[in-house]
């Protein structure tokens, strides 16, 4: 039980720590609370969808600012889209970040949504790091026979 | 003595000269400056080119010589003149005299000499003739005379030498050699003589030539005024003189209006009349009296000369002794100049006032930027508050949920009354300053004001935790349905009555409406007299008025006028018929008489009166802490009914209560809708005999919802029944009874039931879910109707039935329902007239009992691309107990809408873009990336447009075609375009742009992403009831 303990500490300071440094946001929390027992790896699941469609997403990004002439409504729209997923989600860094790109898309400003983008990309392995080794805590957890503790 | 006399006589030839050329010029300019006069020399023929109008002098010459004899001014410039001459000719005259002098002093010298001669040739005869005559002493002298003399000039010496050398002195040869050069020196001096003489001769003619002293005095005189003509020709100045009765002795004005005799010896006010004589005849009074030279600027208004403004000069003149004779007058017109002159100073002015205007602008612009950045900053503070204080109130939610102790609960009771309240005050934050800001639009929709006022009392009802009684009167003028923002209009009558339930411990809370004259009361006046007398004379007279009126501003008052005409009009009728009742020949008698009813639209003056008789508004300021609330409530109303271009007031008396009024303008397009209705009305007919009956649930005047204890259920006194005949209702072409029960049930909800038609059917399961989901005040509402009360009529009755059988309902056939449908009218027809009800239309209405529980959940349907926010949405629903349909766009959505029918529809936009981007089909599906193929607003747009019209031809001009199944076409068509689907919108962000656009869109309420539980939470509940 001491371990499971110790992971439940963990996961606590880990969760924190994300809350505290802005990784993560109420959303997150939302999608916490949305998981239950008819529903167990809702988290993991969206946050696996997040991941998909990130990349992707990112992909997608990066094709289209490498294009001759490029896009902006199309850029804008993936932007769009990923602001959406990671506001869904509670990743606010990455959210802020694009709104920024965002706003370098309107101004149709290249440098500045190839930098958005390199930033967007940076905050969202960070964000992806954090989570999967918090994913990788909660399985532990559940592996040692624990619970994974109430985060309100 | 030849050189001598030349060297005097040009010496004095240049004297001569000198003086005669500098003696004018020079006295003129050190005698009298008042002249510059250029002596004329070669240019003298300059005046003559001038063409002077001589005329233009007016001279009382008498007078002239008068003041020229008695006015020290004139006589000094007379002696001056005579002084000049005087000085000129005693010149002339000493030259001459001079000269004379000279002559004769000559002649005198030249005679002597010649007698000495002639002397000496007798002295010689004497000698050589022998004749001795006796030399006188004259002839002594005369010697001496000479011989003193002629030393002392050289010439004389030189002869002397000559004649010493030449010969031998007292030889003959010496005698004749001096004889003849003394004869050749008479000689000389007989020419000189003759000379001297002529010259003399010419003198004397020069002098005589010289003109006389008047001559040359009237001569410069005539200079000196044929300078001031030629300076003061086209000078617009008058020149005068006037005496001391200033009478005017002299005038000149080049441009005379008046003939001499007009003038001369008549002082100004005998000239003129008008504006300024006075003044301009008293000034020179005043100068005359008090001898100091003065200016000033005098404007006439003369009908000799019009409006014209003169600067005048006047100066006294006196006579030798001191005493004033009178005054020198001179003006000079400058009308141009002090028109100019003032308006120099009035754009001057203008200027400054500009100026100040501009600053004031400046500052205002200045303080108002100020405020709206304050605004902004409370929104942006606000909304930035809402989320996390969301967050904690969601949490608080959930956490009420868990497993708790009764002082836990206590707590997170407290914890989640306090979380709303900021909560409230917030949005309440947030809506000023959205309206404030002018962010806020209006949505202009169709409503019934009864429906309206009923539900507001109902849901107060629902939630009321006193013994009060809430009623509502509508007077029967109120139109049937108007236009206007019934979001904000209910928002406005729920606050309004949520504060009076909350000062409010014993009596009742209320709300009247009626309708008001609008701002012209006159007219409304006159015109419902008229109407009295003959209304449908007036009808036809209001629809052309109406369709002249543009529906611009100005027109308002007059379309105010008119809509309250129509409405009265429509009331008489209503009065005909008898019992407030009225039937379909009403509506299509009303129609008959409107010419052209789809161009009429009137405006409408409603007053809602929300009265109380609570605690009134109390003196002191420590009630709001008693009663705690934000304060923002109230002041949002009144924003929101100016916005609306009304205007809010309320007459309270401490502990008898207050009424709140806000009066607004409404749209009425009466007619409009009865066009349908029409068509509505006629297959009615057919299907339904029983058009004479009670069908004005729709104008029930009067609801009231009695307290808790005696029964919660609200009693519509008025014996209303299901309206088919309504002239503003939804009418189709596709439309059979079941729709008339479709209006009704949307005005009316839970009665609609007892139709048992599918919509209907989901509308009381939607809400008798509601019940059970809800928390403790809602099952004890239910509880209550439950209850019943004997009271009430026999559609409560059924309604209670409805609600009690709910979850044992089957689902009914579409068809059936049709073919039932006239029975079933008939049955509820029995069961109203007797006021008692009959608890058999009631299982009548409930004998299909298959209805499953799931069915009788709201269908709710989710438009959203991105798959992330499509789970988190799709978990919090179920969360809240709701399975939701999910489309990925619009297209989808449609077709999805078309397919069934849905409670609730949950809009994806994405708001940052507005619809530019998204509108257009552009972005297909992209792997999983798709943008959406129509976009929220355009879907929206769409299915509104169906809702109203009945059909998809909106969308298939978008490019959508309908899917037609046989299996649901017949439903659809039905039931569901009836009603309006709540959309919710799902935007990025919150107030900025995103609000506006919902509304005018057609979406109901929007809901900011990300959504939260709490967030969805609350738009069901205001649109799931």
């Amino acid at each position: 039980m001491e371990i499971v303990a110790k992971l439940q500490k963990q996961f606590m300071d880990f969760i924190s720590a994300l809350y505290r440094e802005r990784f993560l946001d109420d959303q997150f929390l939302q999608l916490q609370k949305l998981q239950d027992e008819s529903n167990p790896d809702f988290v993991f699941e969206v946050v696996s969808l997040f991941f998909e469609d990130s990349e992707k997403l990112i992909n997608n990004l990066a094709a289209a600012l490498q294009q001759q002439v490029v896009d902006f409504k199309q850029v804008d729209s993936h932007v769009h889209q990923f602001k959406g997923s990671s506001s869904s989600i509670g990743a606010q860094r990455v959210k802020n970040a694009c709104m920024a790109f965002k706003t370098f898309c309107e101004e149709k400003n290249i440098e500045g949504c190839v930098q958005c983008l390199q930033q967007v990309k940076h905050e969202y392995f960070l964000v992806k790091n954090k989570l999967e080794t918090l994913m990788r805590l909660e399985k532990q957890i559940l592996a040692a026979g624990g619970r994974i503790p109430d985060l309100s | 003595m030849v050189c001598e006399m030349e060297s005097d006589q040009t010496e004095y030839m240049e004297m001569e000269v000198e003086v005669l050329s500098s003696m004018w010029p020079e006295d003129m300019n050190e005698n009298g400056k008042q002249f510059n006069i250029d002596w004329p020399g070669e240019d003298q023929d300059m005046l003559e080119e001038v063409n002077i109008n001589e005329d233009s002098t007016i001279v009382d010459f008498k007078r002239l010589v008068e003041l020229t004899n008695y006015s020290e001014k004139g006589s000094s410039q007379l002696a001056y003149l005579v002084k000049n001459w005087e000085y000129k000719q005693e010149n002339a005259v000493r030259l001459l005299r001079e000269e004379l002098d000279n002559l004769s002093k000559q002649q005198q010298e030249s005679e002597l000499k010649k007698l000495e001669i002639l002397e000496k040739y007798q002295f010689e005869e004497e000698r050589y003739g022998g004749d001795k005559r006796p030399i006188s002493i004259l002839d002594e002298e005369l010697k001496r005379y000479i011989f003193q003399e002629a030393p002392r000039k050289r010439n004389d010496v030189k002869i002397q030498d000559k004649l010493e050398i030449d010969a031998e002195y007292d030889s003959i040869k010496y005698w004749k050699q001096r004889a003849t050069h003394l004869e050749k020196l008479l000689e000389t001096s007989a020419q000189r003589e003759q000379i001297l003489t002529e010259k003399l001769q010419e003198s004397i003619e020069n002098l005589e030539r010289q003109s006389s002293p008047v001559e040359e005095l009237s001569q410069i005189l005539k200079r000196a005024d044929n300078f001031l003509h030629f300076v003061l020709q086209n000078a617009p100045v008058v020149i005068g003189h006037q005496d001391n009765e200033l009478r005017y002795r002299f005038i000149y004005n080049h441009f005379p209006s008046l003939r001499e005799e007009d003038i001369i010896g008549k002082t100004d006010v005998e000239i003129f009349t008008g504006a300024g004589v006075k003044e301009s005849q008293d000034f020179k009074r005043e100068v005359l009296e008090r001898g100091i030279p003065a200016k000033r600027e005098i404007t006439f208004d003369t009908g000799l000369f019009g409006s014209k403004t003169f600067l005048i000069y006047v100066e006294p003149v006196f006579s030798k002794a001191g005493e004033t004779l009178g005054v020198n007058y001179m003006g000079m017109e400058i009308t141009d100049q002090v028109r100019k002159r003032e308006k120099m100073a009035k754009l001057r002015e203008e200027i400054a006032v500009q100026k100040a205007k501009e600053t004031e602008l400046n500052k205002t612009i200045h303080i108002t930027e100020e405020t709206m950045r304050a605004k902004q900053m409370l929104a942006t503070m606000s909304h930035e508050i809402r989320s996390p204080l969301s967050g904690v109130v969601s949490m608080t939610e959930i956490l009420s949920t868990t497993k708790l102790d009764k002082e836990q609960r206590q707590l997170v009771n407290v914890m989640l009354s306090s979380g709303d309240l900021v909560l409230q005050l917030i949005n309440d934050i947030l809506d000023l300053s959205k309206v404030e800001s002018g962010v806020m639009k209006l949505e202009a929709t169709k409503f019934r004001p009864r429906e309206v006022v009923k539900h507001v009392l109902q849901t107060a009802a629902a939630s009321l935790q006193k013994i009060l009684t809430l009623e509502g009167h509508i007077a029967e003028d109120v139109p049937i349905e108007v236009v206007g923002d019934v979001l904000r209009i209910r928002q406005i009558l729920t606050n309004l009555i949520s504060n009076a339930i909350k000062f409010t411990h014993e009596g009742k809370v209320g709300i009247k409406l009626y309708v008001v004259p609008g701002p012209c009361p006159d007219v409304k006046q006159g015109s419902h007299k008229r109407m009295a007398s003959d209304h449908s004379k007036v009808l036809a007279k209001i629809c052309k008025e109406d369709k002249c009126t543009s529906p611009s501003h100005n027109a308002l008052d007059r379309k105010g006028s008119g809509g309250c005409k129509d409405a009265d009009g429509a009331n008489e009728r209503f009065m005909q018929n008898g019992e407030g009742n009225y039937s379909e020949q009403n509506g299509a008698s009303i129609e008959d008489e409107v010419d052209d009813p789809n161009q009429q639209e009137t405006t409408v003056w409603i007053r809602c009166d929300v009265y109380d008789t609570g605690i009134g508004i109390p003196v002191g300021a420590d009630t709001a802490r008693k009663y705690g609330g934000t304060g923002l409530g109230l002041a949002i109303c009144k924003q929101l009914a100016e916005l609306m271009g009304g205007h809010m007031t309320v007459s309270s008396k401490e502990h008898h209560g207050s009424t709140f009024t806000f009066i607004l303008p409404y749209k009425v397009s009466p007619v409009c809708d009865s066009s349908d209705d029409n068509e509505e009305l006629s297959e009615m007919d057919n299907h339904d005999t029983s058009s004479e009956g009670n069908d004005d649930d729709i104008n029930s005047g009067f609801f009231q919802f009695q307290p808790r204890t005696l029964g919660s259920l609200f009693s519509s006194h008025s014996s209303g029944r299901a309206t088919k005949l309504s002239p503003n209702g939804f009418g189709y072409n596709t439309l059979n009874k079941t729709n008339g029960f479709q209006v009704n049930s949307h005005s009316f909800p839970l009665d609609s039931n007892t139709s048992k038609e599918t919509g209907s059917v989901e509308d009381a399961c939607s809400v008798a879910d509601a019940v059970d989901t809800c928390s403790d005040p809602e099952s004890s509402f239910k509880h209550t109707r439950n209850s019943g009360n004997p009271s009430t009529s026999g559609r409560e009755q059924n309604i209670n039935g409805v609600l009690d059988h709910t979850p044992c309902f089957s689902s009914p056939n579409s068809e059936t329902t049709n073919s039932d449908q006239g029975e079933i009218t008939e049955k509820i027809e029995k069961s109203q007239i007797p006021e008692q009800p009959d608890r058999s239309s009631e299982c009548s209405s409930s004998k299909d009992e298959q209805i499953s529980k799931t069915s009788l959940k709201p269908k709710i349907l989710l438009v959203e691309d991105n798959k992330i926010l499509v789970m988190v949405t799709r978990s919090m629903m179920k969360q809240l107990g709701h399975d939701i349909d999910i489309v990925n766009n619009g297209v989808e959505a449609l077709r999805a809408v078309q397919r069934h029918r849905y409670d609730l529809i949950l809009m994806i936009i994405n708001g940052a873009r507005g619809d530019n981007a998204l509108s257009s089909p552009v972005f297909a599906a992209d792997d999983d990336v798709c943008m959406p193929v129509m976009d929220g607003l355009q879907t929206t747009r769409l299915i509104r447009s169906y809702e109203e019209s009945g059909n998809w031809d909106a969308a298939k001009d978008a490019g959508i075609d309908e899917e037609v199944s046989p299996s649901n076409s017949l439903q659809r068509s039905d039931e569901s375009s009836t009603k309006r689907i709540p959309i919710i919108a799902m935007t990025a962000n919150a107030i900025s742009e995103s609000a506006e656009e919902c509304y005018a869109n057609g979406m109901d309420s929007f809901v900011s992403k990300p959504v939260t539980l709490q967030k969805l939470k609350e738009s069901l509940q205001q649109y799931l009831p």
